[in-house]
């Protein structure tokens, strides 16, 4: 029994069916366990008020923002390693996800960003490499969309993905050259003195548990898609020819 | 590889268009700045730096299409992949060809038009300088862009979309050289930086534009 024998299609859409009931319901009970309390049963902050509580929806999609680009990166390799189709899919599968929790994160930091430091956008280091993240997402799924041939562009979007890596990396540290910027330091770090309050931690823990799982539920949910999209074409195909 | 160099050349001479385009494009933009911000000398000497670098920049865009999309129609592009020229060593001299029609120009053209945008004295050397550090990364970043979007009937968008994220870090350090040039700062961080890119992307980026072109001439 190894890991790669959820290459199989079948064998994927078997198991994740099994999964996917699970996954979404405990997406769902982490999420609103989390969004209730932490909107109805968390205090205010004393200086940020009520505006403290975006930090449920923003930390979350922000994490997940990245860690989908990651989980992109990763399929990518397997994909040129040893051409799962299945690992392929799931990286396209993923890709608008991790563009919408980059929008989601962009956008409750302006809403946060509007009260707080008194501007919606700055050019703020953590701000820009977002930005740049999502040109990287939609030039990844244009590049998807364009080509027509399923195996030349499952084979240009992961080296892409590899070098836009890179370059997502330079541009986070280019960025950094400019000023420290708006946007605070790490507070959720586990190895530092001075952290986020236990009080606003918890709920937030939660909240990034459901925002994970929702993301599983939603790649594999696609990928599933992706499979029986390709099925169907390859069906109506061979009818075409018959 | 001479051969090949010469033929890339000569075709941007002779066959017209891509040899001025890109400059006559860098002229239009320095030139357009001054009507949208206005004539005042404090305010352009101020933006100068930025503009030369983003005119470059998307002078250096607009010409990426030609890299690679005529010989792709007219097949040339399968003989070469068939030669016994590695296709490293294509796309390599491809960006070289590339960078002597358009960067080099660029970098030349660049203290001229920064008389029209009033750039500080001070700021010439290091505009150039930045510019002929940061073009060949330009050029090899936009060929590896050429090369994911040469099999595409309308790849020209799709290019622009997927190149520019690619040269925001070199736009920022090359700039970084240049504003500080202007303003008598030390340039040596981001000009050793800049540098780095250049060579960085000069050494590893060919292997991946020549991976992506074997696919698309699968």
């Amino acid at each position: 029994m190894s890991l790669w024998e959820y290459a199989n299609p079948v064998k994927f859409i078997r198991t994740t069916d099994k999964v996917l009931p699970w996954v979404w319901t405990l997406a769902g009970l982490c999420l609103v366990t989390g969004l209730v309390w932490g909107f109805f049963f968390t205090p205010n902050d004393f200086r940020q008020g009520s505006t403290v509580k975006i930090i449920y929806i923003h930390v979350p999609s922000a994490l997940m923002a990245i860690n989908a680009w990651l989980m992109m990166l990763v399929a990518s390799l397997i994909w040129i390693v040893r051409r799962h189709h299945v690992s392929a899919l799931a990286a396209r599968a993923a890709a608008p996800v991790g563009a919408v929790m980059t929008v989601i994160a962009l956008a409750t930091g302006a809403f946060w960003g509007q009260p707080m430091w008194g501007t919606w956008w700055a050019w703020d280091p953590r701000l820009t490499s977002f930005l740049i993240l999502f040109l990287f997402y939609l030039g990844y799924m244009a590049l998807w969309e364009a080509i027509e041939n399923d195996d030349t562009a499952a084979d240009l979007t992961s080296i892409l993905c590899l070098v836009g890596s890179v370059f997502a990396i330079l541009s986070r540290y280019a960025v950094n050259f400019w000023n420290q910027g708006l946007h605070q330091g790490a507070t959720l770090s586990l190895d530092k003195e001075e952290n986020i309050s236990d009080v606003f931690w918890f709920p937030l823990l939660v909240c990034m548990a459901g925002f994970v799982l929702l993301f599983i539920a939603l790649v594999f949910l696609r990928t599933q898609t992706e499979i029986r999209a390709r099925r169907t074409r390859a069906l109506l195909s061979r009818e075409g020819q018959a | 590889m001479r051969a090949l160099l010469l033929r890339d050349l000569m075709l941007a001479i002779r066959a017209g268009g891509g040899f001025g385009l890109g400059l006559a494009f860098f002229l239009i933009v320095t030139v357009l700045v001054p009507f949208g911000v206005g004539p005042q000398t404090e305010l352009l000497s101020r933006i100068a730096p930025g503009i030369l670098w983003i005119g470059a920049l998307l002078a250096c865009l607009l010409s990426l299409d030609r890299i690679l999309a005529l010989d792709w129609e007219d097949g040339s592009l399968d003989l070469l992949a068939t030669a016994p020229l590695p296709m490293e060593g294509i796309v390599t001299i491809k960006a070289l060809a590339h960078w002597i029609t358009t960067g080099l120009p660029l970098v030349l053209a660049a203290p001229v038009l920064g008389v029209l945008l009033s750039l500080p004295i001070p700021a010439y050397q290091w505009v150039v300088i930045s510019l002929a550090v940061g073009t060949p990364a330009l050029s090899v970043i936009g060929t590896f862009g050429a090369a994911l979007t040469v099999g595409l009937k309308r790849g020209g968008l799709l290019m622009s979309l997927l190149v520019l994220p690619l040269y925001v870090p070199t736009l920022i350090f090359g700039a970084e050289v240049a504003r500080r040039g202007a303003e008598g700062l030390t340039v040596q961080t981001p000009l050793l930086l800049l540098a780095g890119i250049s060579f960085g992307v000069i050494a590893l980026l060919p292997f991946a534009s020549a991976a992506v072109l074997r696919i698309n001439l699968r």
